[in-house]
């Protein structure tokens, strides 16, 4: 085995360098005034306006109306990224339910159809997908939002891979035990995919608070305004001599980094659970 | 508790040879029937379209004497035990053994009595809040047979339960589905491809081969009357010697030994001669000739394989008999079994 020696960790502290060095100037960044960062540049060293910029960014009410805080910001994008994550996995898992256990004659057919929207990203269809949205009267909803997002081919691939693996004698138990079709989704299942529902949601989740072009589209009303678009806004704000507020547009981004980062790190264990431990 | 019977059971998929073909089988009320043949003979099929987990083509399946053809497993009142177990893995042993009762709607108290009994049945009391990833492959199997055991179903259905276990186990808990089958009194049909824990565990035997049933019998029936080349040729171990032979009017030629029968089948002509090997003893007298090629010991026997005028033999003896490059075999007439050459069937003694 390889023994390592300390140019490996070398390596290693000079990655870790390179990623979290431009997060580490974001923050302390943050923790200074806006005039500091304007004469200045970007900081390395703490400032004293931590929290004064953080209670600023989360309570001040921006934008051209006024009506749309941080922690409103804050809570449409874990609206956007929780329901976007959830939304896919109950869809996928239950298309992928019907694709691998009631086999129809044109179940691969059906398959392939829906792998085939993989070539179909929402920024081709973009046009025709907001026609529809006003048409059905959900511009400028959460529904309009999440909705026209879930049809997801990738989620439904993984769970028909994982559902195929699960052996047919578990199935057949469970018919004789008397579970129709559905106890045995809800029951033998879904307790089964727990650790491919975890690294699926990391996935959507993240994909899901990053997006930026389609709440773009489908809102215009400030309050559906999500972090992610929160923090161009602040920098738009340029009226006469005054300065922007850098030190809150790096707190933004700050706060829109963080939920991502906490999801990957509070799954990762399930995450690593599920590629270790077979619980089939 | 219940009888099943199996007429005239037929099993084709799609443009294919008939996996189980005309399959007829009475079975009683308590009785342990043992399907047993080498891979691909319709044993599983059989007893799959008996659990419902394979629709029938033709003919009829009946248990407690209701046809069962167009019912659901759940509703068959069997319960079947896998050769992987098949436990619910994310659920601890009380709950896999609990799951079925629960579907059905039982009380909770009930389950509680059912599932500890089964449990204090198979010894395992201690296991109960654990994972089956937690347990060894032999506690596993014994949850499986809990799980079937708490239903109180009409019927056991074991589909080569052993066969993932190492050798030791397997002897072990084959005593204990014997002795839990005759404890519980329940119906059984028990698939297996080794003829050993066929011959043990049944009270009749079915032979299959191709999905047809070769005979039907208790084993010491199917051991000393084999009904086909095919039976005597897979029941027994070591395996009956079969030799070419040619009859004239009572008496047999092998090679150049002769035999002098008083009862031989009333046919002229070649054929198929078993004897099995324990009959095969050496004798000062006249008999088959024989040069002694290679032994195996097995300790309280001894393995002699041999070989007379191109034809392979073996014998099993006393560990105590000096042996010889050449030998000379004795055997009863009535040991001696007649098959037709060209169809494998038993010729009857006259």
């Amino acid at each position: 085995m390889h023994k390592t020696t300390f140019s490996d960790h070398l390596i290693l502290l000079f990655g870790v360098f390179i990623m979290v060095g431009p997060i580490f100037v974001a923050f302390m960044t943050s923790t200074h005034d806006a005039i500091d960062v304007h004469m200045k540049g970007l900081q390395v060293a703490w400032g004293d306006d931590f929290v004064d910029t953080y209670k600023e960014v989360l309570t001040k009410k921006g934008g051209f109306t006024g009506d749309v805080t941080g922690a409103r910001m804050v809570m449409n994008s874990f609206i956007l990224g929780i329901g976007f994550a959830v939304g896919k996995i109950v869809l996928s898992m239950l298309a992928a339910y019907g694709l691998v256990y009631f086999r129809s004659r044109f179940s691969t057919l059906f398959f392939w159809m829906i792998f085939t929207t993989l070539l179909l990203p929402l920024e081709v269809r973009i046009l025709p997908s907001y026609d529809v949205m006003t048409k059905l009267g959900l511009v400028n909803t959460y529904t309009g939002l999440i909705v026209p997002l879930l049809a997801s081919a990738t989620g439904t691939f993984f769970f028909r891979q994982f559902f195929k693996s699960v052996p047919d004698e578990l199935l057949e138990a469970a018919r004789i035990d008397g579970a129709g079709p559905f106890k045995f989704f809800i029951d033998i299942l879904v307790p089964l995919s727990k650790t491919m529902i975890a690294a699926i949601f990391i996935i959507m989740f993240v994909y899901g608070w990053n997006q930026y072009l389609w709440p773009m589209i489908m809102t215009n009303e400030e309050s559906f305004y999500t972090l992610v678009r929160g923090i161009k806004q602040i920098l738009l704000v340029w009226v006469g001599s005054q300065i922007p507020e850098y030190n809150q547009a790096f707190a933004l981004a700050v706060l829109a980094m963080l939920p991502p980062v906490l999801i990957v790190v509070i799954f990762q264990s399930w995450f690593i659970k599920g590629l270790t431990e077979s619980d089939k | 508790m219940a009888a099943i019977e199996i007429s005239s059971v037929s099993k084709s998929y799609t443009g294919d040879a008939l996996a189980v073909d005309n399959v007829d089988i009475e079975i009683e009320d308590g009785e342990f029937i043992v399907l047993v043949g080498p891979s691909g003979c319709g044993k599983s099929t059989l007893l799959r379209m008996v659990a419902g987990l394979e629709t029938i083509t033709e003919g009829e399946v009946k248990i407690g004497g209701k046809v069962v053809n167009k019912k659901d497993p759940a509703e068959r009142d069997i319960a079947m035990v896998f050769q992987n177990y098949a436990l619910y893995p994310h659920m601890t042993v009380y709950n896999n053994l609990a799951y079925g009762l629960k579907n059905r709607g039982t009380p909770k108290a009930e389950i509680a009595a059912r599932v500890n009994e089964a449990a204090r049945m198979l010894e395992l009391e201690p296991y109960l809040e654990r994972k089956p990833r937690a347990l060894s492959g032999g506690q596993r199997q014994r949850v499986a047979m809990g799980r079937a055991i708490v239903r109180k179903p009409a019927a056991f259905l074991f589909d080569e339960p052993l066969s993932n276990l190492d050798a030791k186990l397997r002897v072990s808990m084959r005593g204990e589905i014997k002795h839990l089958q005759k404890r519980l009194g329940t119906t059984s049909i028990y698939v297996t491809h080794d003829q050993l824990e066929a011959m043990t565990l049944a009270d009749r035997l079915v032979v299959l081969n191709g999905g047809k049933i070769e005979q039907i019998g208790t084993p010491l029936d199917v051991y000393h009357k084999p009904a086909s080349t095919f039976v005597a040729n897979f029941i027994g171990s070591p395996a009956m010697n079969l030799v070419e032979g040619k009859l004239t009017g009572g008496q047999l030629m092998i090679g150049d030994n002769s035999m002098q029968f008083s009862s031989a089948p009333p046919a002229d002509g070649p054929v198929t001669v078993g004897i099995r090997p324990e009959d095969l003893q050496p004798t000062t007298g006249t008999g088959i000739k024989a040069r002694l090629d290679y032994v195996e010991e097995l300790g309280a026997t001894r393995l002699a394989h041999c070989m007379t005028d191109g034809e392979r033999l073996t014998a099993a003896l006393s560990p105590e008999i000096p042996l010889a490059d050449e030998l000379t075999f004795a055997v009863l007439p009535e040991k001696v079994h007649f098959y037709d050459h060209a169809t494998g069937k038993r010729l009857s003694n006259a």
